[in-house]
């Protein structure tokens, strides 16, 4: 899924360029080697290969870097597996990594992202805390699991640790997050729904699904464990082997038992088990939701009084880039958290790192409807022109503070991920 | 050693080898260098970001130890013995009305053409074409109750053993119908005859004349079915909606979670096994003898 798109038009970056062009050959051609004269002359040659997952890989964020930056933004979109083994092990197919934090934890190690000065980030202090202290407010509680923060800083340029404090030196840029939560179908299940254990409520039997991707299917079974009021966690983030044996035990015997219709691994079928009607609750994402809805079918993303298992992205920069596709990988850094993009997200449903820049790219009634969880006054559409929700919808789960802040816990890669990972194969065979 | 250009055995010899050559070059490049690869692979040792030289055998003890593993062998071969006998019963059947009850040559050849149009569309979308029809809500269960031949729709249609049997012999009863529909077309008709002339019944013929000389034909067809359904991880990831594992599924799966040096092991496995089911089938037919 690649795109180039040709700058059509002037805009003021491209006049200001071809001015600053200008005047480096006026100066005298290799007398003065400024960095504004390579930059402008040589930045419409720079491709910047980025891949991740199809949640913010969007063709029309490619269109607006070159409208915007002048060069070549080139995107694959792949599945959640496929990017983790890209970025550990083909360090050299990719120049910006769009990826998860839980995968940021995964693939660190393998050296193959460089660490981000922050001292170059425009936007850096207007971060949500979140990603910087881990704290969304200064009263919030830290969620449990691989919280952003917490593998969102390296010692230095070439670390491959992760420290605690706001080192200088960021992991991944944060862009992209959210809270998730159980997905239903209120015109069939025809009652209120307020907790995670109603997916393992025999009522539902054959008509639940959860998710095969063994690091977050887990943590939303042990949302459903505790809800259930079968064991509290510690940590449910970084589960012991008993733990991961109890848990998926629990899980085990309801699929014997037939409660699951189907487990999922793609967005796509997800949306296809909700919509067909084989399935009424399970584990979904934000945007396949909105799908759902789109056909006309109601789907609500259904807040749930234990809180959300939340996730949040962002980009890293390959340990091969260096020069000018450094400095324009940079720009586009900068670009992304300036807002455009943010607003783009924030109108599918996602929320961007740096909320009050989004705020100026996004109307009144958008920023109502999608931030400040007020109640739509006209009809609210997504990028793309679809109309999303009709005037007077409310979203689901309300504000940002209130959904951010409800955050139970973080996709998470344990230190036992390998023994989970067995565990979960078995219960996917049992 | 005399250069005579005149040797002709020298020169047959000569010929051979360059004929050979080009056929050991693809085979070695393409299917021994790989296999060896995954061979020396499977004895690697893995982190959880990368893989590195090491002889370790703890990829095959965890895989042939591991409770899963048997469960899914089981499994697997489940599916294939089932795939296997309604393919065959169904190739046998098509091959058969094709090649004796179908009497002219434009015929035989526009309904064995027929039986290919499903193939002109992907394996993929001929399987997930199932979904929507066997589904709750689909078109089998709402014509069942339309019917009045159920009340409630059918759970066991979709995302189970059944609709992964269904897919797989959607998806493979060709490769039984086409060697088995050659094999038959080879069969000289005067034996038909003659064995008629001796008074043999029909079912007689089928048995003593027609099942044996169409072995052949059974046993390439079989060994389509049994290694295409033994290697299989997509069919049976979407038919059961992901609730069944196959053999394929557990070494896709550790390739997903980059444990390749396990996914190279468990690949090794699974390949010696079938080669094995092969050995044993061939030992059945002579197929270079027969054909």
């Amino acid at each position: 899924m690649t795109k180039q798109i040709e700058n059509k038009g002037l805009s003021r970056r491209s006049i200001l360029k071809g001015g600053a062009a200008a005047a480096g050959a006026a100066i005298g051609s290799g007398a003065v080697t400024g960095f504004p004269t390579i930059w402008a002359q040589n930045i419409k040659d720079v491709t910047l290969r980025q891949f991740g997952t199809g949640v913010s890989n969007i063709n029309e964020v490619a269109q607006k870097v070159k409208e915007d930056l002048g060069f070549t933004l080139e995107m694959t979109a792949l599945d959640s597996d496929s990017v983790t083994q890209r970025a550990a092990t083909q360090p050299k197919s990719f120049d910006i990594a769009d990826i998860e934090y839980w995968i940021c934890k995964k693939v660190w190690g393998a050296g193959n992202l460089q660490a981000m000065d922050t001292s170059k980030i425009k936007n850096y202090d207007k971060i949500v805390g979140t990603f910087k202290s881990g704290k969304l407010t200064p009263e919030s509680v830290i969620a449990q699991g691989t919280a952003p923060h917490t593998v969102g800083f390296t010692s230095g340029p070439d670390g491959k640790d992760f420290v605690q404090e706001e080192s200088g030196w960021m992991t991944l840029i944060p862009t992209i997050y959210n809270a998730d939560t159980l997905g239903i179908r209120p015109d069939l299940i025809g009652r209120p729904i307020d907790t995670w254990a109603e997916l393992l409520n025999p009522e539902f039997k054959g008509k639940a699904s959860i998710l095969d991707i063994s690091s977050i299917g887990i943590m939303d079974m042990a949302m459903v464990v505790e809800a259930m009021g079968e064991y509290t966690y510690p940590d449910k983030g970084n589960m012991t082997k008993e733990e991961i044996d109890m848990t998926l035990g629990i899980f085990t015997e309801a699929k014997k038992n037939g409660q699951f219709r189907a487990f999922w691994k793609s967005f796509d079928e997800s949306v296809n088990l909700m919509a067909s009607g084989e399935v009424v609750i399970q584990s979904m994402w934000s945007p396949a939701i909105t799908a759902v809805r789109s056909k006309g079918i109601p789907c609500v993303y259904q807040p749930l009084k234990e809180g959300y298992r939340s996730w949040g992205g962002g980009l890293g920069l390959s340990k091969n880039l260096s020069g000018l596709e450094l400095e324009a990988a940079y720009e586009y850094i900068n670009w992304y958290l300036d807002g455009w993009v943010g607003g783009f997200l924030m109108r599918q449903g996602y929320y961007s790192a740096v909320p009050e820049t989004s705020k100026n790219f996004m109307s009144e009634d958008e920023w109502g409807f999608w931030f400040e969880g007020k109640p739509a006054e006209g009809d609210i559409k997504n990028p793309f022109g679809d109309v999303m929700e009709k005037a007077g919808a409310v979203r689901d789960g309300g504000s940002f503070y209130d959904r951010m802040g409800s955050v139970a816990c973080w996709n998470a890669v344990m230190d036992e991920n390998q023994y989970m990972v067995r565990k979960w194969n078995e219960f996917i065979a049992a | 050693m005399t250069k005579t250009k005149t040797d002709p055995s020298k020169r047959a010899e000569r010929i051979s080898w360059l004929l050979v050559t080009p056929l050991t070059c693809v085979l070695g490049f393409f299917l021994l260098l790989p296999i060896l690869t995954i061979v020396t692979v499977s004895f690697w040792n893995y982190n959880e970001w990368s893989f590195f030289p090491d002889f370790v055998l703890d990829n095959y003890a965890f895989h042939l130890t591991s409770a899963v593993t048997w469960a899914t062998y089981l499994k697997t071969l489940k599916f294939m013995v089932l795939t296997w006998i309604f393919c065959a019963g169904i190739g046998f059947t098509v091959a058969y009305f094709l090649a004796f009850h179908v009497q002219s040559l434009p015929a035989q050849v526009a309904l064995f053409l027929v039986c290919t149009i499903p193939f002109w569309t992907s394996n993929i979308i001929r399987m997930i074409s199932w979904i929507p029809f066997l589904g709750r809500n689909g078109i089998a269960n709402s014509s069942l109750i339309h019917l009045g031949i159920i009340d409630e729709p059918l759970e066991w249609l979709l995302y189970s053993d059944f609709a992964v049997v269904l897919a797989f012999v959607h998806l493979y009863a060709l490769f039984m119908v086409v060697p088995i529909f050659n094999t038959m077309m080879r069969i000289d008709k005067s034996l038909i005859e003659a064995a008629r002339d001796a008074g043999a019944s029909g079912f007689q013929i089928l048995t003593n004349v027609i099942i044996p000389l169409a072995k052949p034909g059974i046993m390439i067809g079989s060994i389509f079915v049994v290694t295409l359904v033994m290697g299989d991880f997509i069919t049976v990831r979407h038919m059961s909606g992901g609730q069944s594992a196959s053999v394929g599924r557990i070494i896709s799966n550790e390739i997903s979670l980059l444990q390749y040096p396990a996914a190279a092991a468990s690949s090794v496995v699974l390949l010696c096994t079938v080669l094995l089911m092969i050995g044993v089938m061939m030992r059945f037919v002579d197929i270079r003898k027969e054909l």
